[in-house]
């Protein structure tokens, strides 16, 4: 079982490997999407054995429990699909000449490196080797952002990286801080670890810890997408090729948040569960109020579909605030959902931009009737978006919904409620524009390059499996929260 | 080492620690400015070095050396390298604060910080963590140093200064993190400034210049 802990990290640093020596080829790419399942696979397989139970390695370096085995499934979920579809993008860039063989390399390595930090920080036994895990993830996604090198990749590369690893530097002293509020003595080489500081939870010093949270809060939040360092976002989601901004606005987001959900569960023993959630609430709120009143009035799709992501993460901030069992699970829910939906309207909006050569909403008309499998999977990603039944976002929110209801968050479900429909109108009067109609003189039908197809299909039949999985994902789902200390 | 000379000398370096950062406001060349740096990270190693040798322990001495290779002369190189590029006497364009007011900014985040860090002293009153507010202070002001200036290497540096106030607010706190925490948030910094080296010079490319203004393509 130990031997499996590593997989999820050490699979995709052999993709990389094999990619940074014999440069990008059909198989390293289809190596790297082996990879990525055997996340999933890894994932899979813990979340069957863990059952509650949290598998340490002999180092105490790796741990998984039931949250880290969900993570695992999302992180596999969304990069198969993305690895997939790089095949298909990248053949498409080296064709028409935009990229050279070197830029290819890199992609093909820091693709699978992208993996790799990502089911590190998930899997991290310490909160310090899980920031480092998160920091890593912007070092390696700097040149993913910027792979087009055009002035404007390169503008939302800049801002991406200041704003992140600023953010993740507060993160950083906050770490430093809780492990400060800890130490009584002797420094230990595991008084970081989460289980450690879980058991001692009760030992820390309030007021250190108190400013160690609200700094965890904003770096942590900063990298999810949480208001106020929000502002990369928009411009790093829609910079980015389709097949990394599937992986950042699906995964990368949720990972992040995932470091928050960690250290609050340790924060709620020392400080009780209302420090975090004020904040937890207002960020939420805001990210949420934000991202759907920029989401109505965006004339980009990809734009679009970066504050789409936005407003989920402050929908998942919300559940998180809540912090009951039922709160819990459905966000992970959600995370899940989000995922597999983002990354199919990414990988289908990079299909649409690559047959117009633009993102503007209003060049694009008629798709389903042109190109019908990215038209529908565009349309089911924006159908699972919206929450409506029976596709697996509406249970969640639905279990976000009835989490607030039941902690007689009225008021905040109310104003929820608003800005996801504020949003809703936004996606469904973008969407149809895009999709529905007539094709007019000079729109041709289109056929995207056949990894991308392929892709498509799967991701639309991952979505639709998502609808008949809550039966054996409740249990899991439920552990997780459990692992998190969520009562009710 | 006696104690009150273990004290002297983290004082010594908290105190210079945040002397560099201060001047670093008031100097706006580059050149000047990545000296300055480079002293900061002289500083910022001393800590660690003297929680060695005054504990009588390998490790804190180890992690300074590493320290003072990469922050007091491997970073600042990076940098210098990075600055010789630059043309026109390589200086930060009109401020967008004045440099007295930038002072007085300067003056007013160190007392907020002395009264930030608080809980840290009356929490373990060690001679490290009486020493802590400076190195706060300096990082309060390296936020300041990063949304005040306008040249993508000024934020650079800005970046740099954070991370130095970071890790000096943790070699004094702490005895220092656990190793592994350490070296990874080492070669995360160091891999950090790589991608913001590579990033600025692709920027005078495709722009000619660094100067941020530049960045308005993408907004809402």
């Amino acid at each position: 079982m130990a031997g499996l802990l590593f997989l999820p990290i050490a699979a995709p640093l052999v993709a990389a490997s094999l990619a940074a020596i014999f440069g990008w080829h059909r198989w390293t790419a289809i190596v790297t999407a082996l990879s990525a399942m055997a996340i999933l696979g890894a994932g899979v397989t813990l979340a069957f054995f863990t059952d509650g139970e949290s598998v340490v390695d002999s180092h105490h370096l790796v741990r998984a429990d039931a949250l880290s085995s969900t993570m695992l499934l999302v992180i596999g979920a969304v990069a198969t699909l993305a690895c997939l579809a790089s095949i298909g993008y990248i053949d498409a860039e080296l064709a028409d000449g935009h990229t050279s063989p070197q830029a290819a390399r890199l992609y093909g390595v820091l693709l699978p490196l992208f993996l790799a930090t990502m089911a590190l920080s998930v899997m991290a036994m310490s909160i310090g080797v899980m920031w480092v895990g998160i920091e890593a993830t912007t070092v390696v996604t700097a040149f993913l952002v910027g792979h087009r090198r055009t002035r404007a990749a390169l503008e939302a590369t800049w801002k991406y990286v200041i704003i992140c690893s600023f953010g993740i530097a507060l993160a950083f002293l906050g770490t430093v801080l809780v492990y400060f509020a800890g130490t009584t003595g002797e420094p230990g080489n595991h008084s970081l670890d989460i289980d450690v500081l879980l058991s001692g939870a009760a030992r820390l010093d309030p007021r250190v810890t108190s400013l160690a949270a609200g700094l965890l809060l904003l770096g942590y939040g900063a990298k999810a997408g949480l208001v106020p360092f929000h502002t990369w976002l928009a411009d790093a989601h829609s910079q980015a090729p389709a097949p990394v901004s599937a992986l950042m606005s699906g995964v990368l987001l949720s990972v992040a948040f995932y470091a928050l959900l960690r250290v609050k569960s340790i924060i709620d023993l020392t400080l009780g569960e209302g420090f975090m959630r004020v904040g937890l609430i207002v960020m939420g709120l805001l990210t949420l109020a934000v991202a759907a009143l920029l989401l109505v009035v965006q004339t980009d799709f990809k734009r679009m579909l970066a504050y789409s992501s936005m407003e989920n993460m402050g929908i998942v901030a919300i559940a998180a605030a809540v912090g009951t069992r039922l709160a819990i699970a459905a966000l992970l829910l959600h995370v899940l959902a989000h995922g597999v939906a983002k990354a199919l309207v990414f990988v289908s909006s990079g299909a649409i931009q690559g047959a117009h050569g633009s993102t503007a909403i209003a060049n694009v008309r008629a798709v389903l009737a042109r190109s019908p499998l990215v038209g529908s999977a565009f349309t089911l990603g924006i159908v699972v978006l919206l929450g409506l039944p029976p596709f697996a976002m509406f249970a969640s929110e639905w279990g976000v919904a009835r989490a607030l209801a039941a902690q007689h968050f009225g008021w905040l479900l109310g104003t929820m409620l608003v800005f996801v429909a504020i949003a809703f109108t936004g996606l469904v009067r973008a969407g149809s524009s895009m999709m529905l109609g007539a094709p007019q003189a000079g729109d041709t039908p289109f056929v995207p390059p056949r990894a991308i197809g392929g892709t498509l299909i799967l991701g639309i039949g991952l979505s639709v499996a998502l609808c008949f999985s809550l039966g054996p994902l409740t249990n899991l789902l439920d552990a997780a929260a459990t692992t998190l200390g969520a009562g009710r | 080492m006696i104690t009150a000379t273990y004290t002297g000398i983290l004082t010594l370096a908290a105190g210079s620690f945040l002397l560099a950062a201060v001047l670093i406001v008031w100097r706006r060349g580059l050149r000047a400015t990545i000296s300055l740096l480079a002293w900061q990270g002289v500083a910022l190693a001393t800590i660690p070095i003297a929680n060695g040798v005054h504990q009588r322990s390998w490790m804190p001495i180890a992690v300074g050396i590493v320290v003072l290779a990469l922050r007091g002369v491997l970073l600042p190189l990076l940098l210098a390298r990075a600055v010789r590029g630059e043309d026109q006497g390589a200086r930060e364009p009109t401020p967008l604060v004045n440099t007295t007011a930038a002072l007085l900014v300067t003056a007013a985040l160190t007392m907020i910080a002395y009264a930030a860090t608080r809980p840290l002293i009356e929490h373990s009153p060690t001679p490290g963590t009486r020493a802590a507010p400076a190195a706060f202070a300096a990082l309060l002001i390296a936020v300041f140093v990063m949304v005040s200036r306008r040249r993508a290497m000024s934020q650079a540096i800005g970046f740099l200064m954070l991370d130095n106030g970071i890790a000096a607010t943790a070699f004094l706190i702490t005895a220092g993190v656990p190793l592994i925490v350490e070296l990874g948030a080492s070669l995360d910094i160091l891999f950090a400034m790589i991608v913001l080296g590579v990033l600025t010079d692709r920027m005078r490319q495709s722009f000619g210049d660094t100067d941020l203004n530049q960045l308005r393509e993408l907004r809402d």
